[in-house]
């Protein structure tokens, strides 16, 4: 599996804004990969730049090794489902599929027989003459990715395609992109700030955030392991802890809180007497009536909110801080009020670099030189 | 009971009021055709002496009417092609890129639209006099080019204003480069606002009388011709002949209308 | 790395600009900028005894035209154009509103044939009306006829036949914008201050003017401003009794030969313009209705 798409060192600035900040992010061939953030996270300009509709501000970007800073959009072997579709109005769908072949000027006969062998693929037989404000969103939706397909990029760029469909269309439309994916074994760069889009569709994540990617690394590996407290908290619900490394032994490290003091899973990055943020998912927490061993927590249940056949348990620990703690139902539970020790295995607590920390090393270091 | 008799009433009266504004718009149009059948032969041709089509037939051997006819038609195509040109381009222009000075040539499309014409008639002549530019045909065309190109760009600017550009990426992203780009989607999708602007053009430039009467030279254009025959009495076959006009624009719009309507699938 | 892209930027984007906004931009400097400027610099010059524009400094256009006569004229102005826009509201605003509002399908072509006139040259238009009202016109001859008067009614030479040549020839100025106004104009909220408990008058002041009042102004303007400067009207119909400021200014270039004279009437036209666009824009007018 080779490198098809290399950013290295990307960077934009509109006026002071600074988008998009040193960006460096390898695809590889045939993967799925998403850039998932929230609205402003920089994610549609790293696309774009990608796609050539906007210039760098400094930094390169590779397709098959090639530098394409200087090509124009139509040069790219690149191609783009956008986000409103943009569909020609007024051509057929016929036309607005056959526009990426025309232009590559494709004899007639062939230029017909791709867009019906496409059109087929994407269900849209029987559409040809249809004008594209003659069809559904999901109709339009197909359009644009038969459209971009055709021309059998070696990369297909996706900005948000799902965003103006309903739920149910939504998930339908996930499956198939996946399937056309595979099918096709074209790179797709697929643009969302759904996550559980993202954690459903792709290969891999770079979840971005502020202009810089927080983690790129497998869906598993961002909910299991994320690398940054951002990154925890944004896919799923967790449970943190800001606390300090007081000693470590055999990959488990002691960290004190504000509150007491729990053990947690770590490695060789982390010091002693180092910062760091533990992340707990609800579903790894658990309690007790008694103090469990290495756990120095306690908290007071605050209510029950039942979810299906899941009990999500709030409680409260002495500073204020909520916890969610997730249980089966139909279980034992403690009165609301009473006092409980929670507390988890080792192992599912992800011990997490804290950024802030970072910074007071940093200004110990220049002080100590 | 009440109530539907009021509103039986109220809609009377709104029929009465509008047939009487549309009598006003047309009456003194009914004067013309009327008076072009007008058998009198004395000037000011005003009192009615029977019914004739003689000035029909006249009207073809005035060849100094049917050349100022002929200078007002070769006037309104050629500075409508060239403001619609002109226009278009500036339009997409203006709305696409960012550069200096964009907001002092915004500011100026509006001065030939508010300030009356007659300022703009002098402020012509002066400029051409001034340059030593002869006056006539070729003044007259820049003059109406100058006049219709903010008409033109505002008519595509609105329809630029609804527009996705994001078609243009897709395009472009499709292989397609600007050139290419602005025939094949730029173009098309503005044609409405573009036909509009043009159709805008040359009603104005048909139409003009004070900037042209300033610039005009020598050229005499069909308005200014009428103008000329005012003090003496319009003849009726400056009658017939807008009666003609009439006829046909009428005709040419009735037919283009239901064009359109079959047209329907183009719709966007 | 940066200087390069940078020059891309430059190669892709510069000329696009130049190819579709230069000519724009060149059109506005030579046939709009620079006229407007001469006509400026001229207002301050003299004529010689040959009636040519001598360039040297002077005032004395200005202070001519503080003259009586012609303060007179500027009265006379603003009032036919004010009793023009009046009417024009007056008439235009309840037949646009019931064109706008039709249920019936022959809703375009009642659009359509406020348009149509227009095809028809407003000189001879304006002439059909002076051959209507002529003293030997067709009106004249109707009512002698009729016996309803004795001898003909001069109906032409006054203030009122030129009121009604301006209100003739701008008053689809005033009704197209309006219909546009007045055609956005959402229904249901209409019903919801009937609803409200509203009398129609109460809704007609509460929610339809209010909503449509940017028609309203965009009208005014576009009968107003033109109005000043339609020589032609108070030519044929007023017959020299009506002059308007665009007569004095029509007469100092095409037969009294002071052009900077003419010049500095313009000024005045041109600064009333830009007074009542201003107002116009203050009252969170669009410019953009100004131009359809």
């Amino acid at each position: 599996m080779g490198t098809i798409v290399e950013l290295s060192g990307v960077n934009k600035v509109y006026g002071t804004n600074h988008v998009v900040k040193d960006l460096n992010i390898t695809v590889n061939e045939g993967e799925f990969l998403t850039l998932l953030g929230s609205s402003g996270c920089g994610k549609t300009t790293t696309l774009r730049m990608i796609a050539g509709f906007e210039e760098p501000t400094s930094g390169s970007i590779k397709v098959e090794g090639e530098s394409i800073e200087e090509k124009e959009p139509f040069e790219r072997n690149v191609n783009t489902v956008f986000q409103t579709y943009a569909l020609f109005p007024h051509k057929t769908i016929f036309d607005n599929i056959a526009y990426g072949l025309k232009m590559k000027k494709v004899p007639k006969a062939e230029i017909k027989e791709r867009v019906l062998e496409m059109m087929d693929m994407v269900q849209l037989t029987g559409f040809e003459n249809r004008y594209p404000s003659q069809l559904s969103g999901g109709q339009k939706q197909r359009v644009a990715i038969a459209r971009a397909l055709i021309n059998r990029p070696r990369v297909l760029l996706l900005d948000e395609p799902l965003g103006a469909l309903d739920l149910k269309l939504r998930k339908q439309m996930q499956l198939e992109l996946k399937r056309l994916q595979k099918k096709l074994n074209i790179t797709f760069i697929y643009v969302t700030h759904d996550q559980e889009e993202a954690l459903t569709m792709s290969d891999r994540i770079a979840i971005m955030h502020d202009g810089v990617v927080d983690q790129l690394a497998s869906p598993t590996d961002i909910y299991e392991k994320p690398a940054t407290r951002f990154v925890a908290t944004f896919i799923g619900e967790t449970n943190t802890y800001d606390g300090c490394v007081t000693s470590m032994k055999d990959g488990i490290a002691n960290v004190t809180l504000e509150n007491g003091a729990v053990k947690v899973k770590c490695d060789d990055s982390f010091s002693i007497l180092e910062y760091a943020t533990i992340s707990v998912r609800p579903e790894k927490m658990r309690f007790d009536s008694k103090p469990h061993e290495g756990f120095e927590l306690v908290a007071v249940v605050k209510d029950y909110i039942y979810v299906g056949s899941i009990l999500k348990c709030i409680v409260s620990l002495p500073n204020g801080n909520e916890l969610k703690i997730e249980r089966l139902a139909g279980q034992d539970l403690p009165e609301i009020g009473s006092r409980i020790y929670p507390y988890w295995n080792p192992e599912d607590g992800v011990l997490i670099h804290n950024d802030s920390y970072k910074i007071f090393k940093a200004l110990d270091d220049i002080k100590l030189a | 009971m009440k109530k539907a008799r009021k509103e039986k009433a109220n809609k009377r009266l709104s029929i009465v009021f509008c047939s009487m504004v549309y009598l006003f718009l047309f009456l003194p149009i009914f004067v013309v055709i009327a008076n072009s059948f007008n058998a009198t032969t004395s000037k000011p041709y005003l009192s009615w002496k029977g019914f004739t089509f003689d000035w029909y037939i006249k009207l073809w051997s005035n060849s100094a009417l049917l050349g100022s006819f002929g200078n007002t038609i070769f006037i309104a195509v050629a500075s409508t092609v060239l403001s619609t040109i002109i226009g278009t381009l500036g339009a997409v222009g203006i709305y696409r890129y960012k550069f200096k000075g964009k907001g002092i040539i915004n500011g100026l499309l509006y001065i030939p639209v508010v300030i009356p014409e007659i300022v703009i008639g002098i402020a012509l002549l002066t400029i051409f006099s001034n340059t030593n530019i002869p006056r006539g045909m070729l003044t007259l065309i820049l003059s109406h080019v100058s006049f219709s190109v903010p008409y033109v760009i505002f008519n595509v600017r609105a329809r630029l204003s609804g527009y996705d550009k994001s078609i243009e990426e897709a395009s472009m992203d499709l292989g397609a480069n600007r050139v290419v780009t602005f025939f094949e989607i730029t173009l098309p999708v503005l044609a409405p606002g573009i036909a509009g602007g043009a159709l805008l053009a040359f009603t104005l430039s048909i139409d003009d009388v004070i900037i042209s009467y300033f610039v005009n030279g020598q050229t005499k254009t069909y308005p200014l011709k009428v103008m000329e025959s005012i003090k003496s009495g319009v003849s009726p076959d400056v009658n017939a002949l807008s009666t003609l006009v009439l006829i046909g624009t009428i005709g040419l719009v009735f037919l283009t209308q239901s064009g359109i309507g079959s047209g329907k699938h183009k719709k966007i | 790395m940066a200087k390069r892209i940078s020059n891309h930027e430059f190669k892709s984007n510069t000329m696009p600009a130049i190819v579709t906004v230069g000519p724009v931009a060149i059109l506005s400097l030579f046939l709009v900028v620079a006229p407007l400027a001469l006509v400026a610099i001229m207002s301050f010059c003299q004529t010689d005894e040959f009636y040519n524009v001598v360039y040297k400094f002077t005032a004395i256009n200005y202070s001519k035209l503080l003259s009586p006569d012609y303060i007179k004229i500027y009265g006379q102005s603003l009032l036919i154009a004010l009793i023009t826009t009046v009417l024009c509201v007056l008439i235009g605003y309840p037949f646009a509103y019931v064109i706008a509002r039709t249920k019936s399908h022959k809703k375009k072509l009642f659009y359509m044939l406020v348009i149509i006139p227009f095809w028809t040259n407003s000189l001879i238009r304006i002439y059909g009306w002076r051959t209507f009202l002529g003293s030997s016109g067709w009106l004249n001859m109707l009512l002698l006829n009729l016996g309803l008067v004795d001898e003909p009614v001069e109906f032409l030479y006054k203030t009122g036949t030129t009121v009604l040549g301006m209100v003739y020839c701008f008053i689809p100025f005033m009704v197209l914008p309006l219909y546009t106004a007045i055609e956005k104009l959402d229904g249901s909220l209409l019903e919801a201050s009937s609803d409200l408990g509203a009398k129609p008058y109460k809704t007609l002041f509460e929610v339809i003017i209010p909503l449509t009042s940017g028609g309203i102004f965009s009208g005014c303007i576009m009968v107003f401003i033109p109005c000043l400067g339609y020589f032609f009207v108070s030519n044929i119909l007023g017959g020299g009794n009506t002059d308007m400021i665009g007569n004095l200014i029509e007469r100092q270039f095409k037969s009294a030969n002071n052009w900077p004279l003419g010049a500095a009437l313009s000024i005045i036209l041109i600064l009333v313009t830009l007074i009542l666009v201003k107002i116009y824009q203050n009252l969170g007018g669009d410019m953009d209705s100004l131009g359809v």
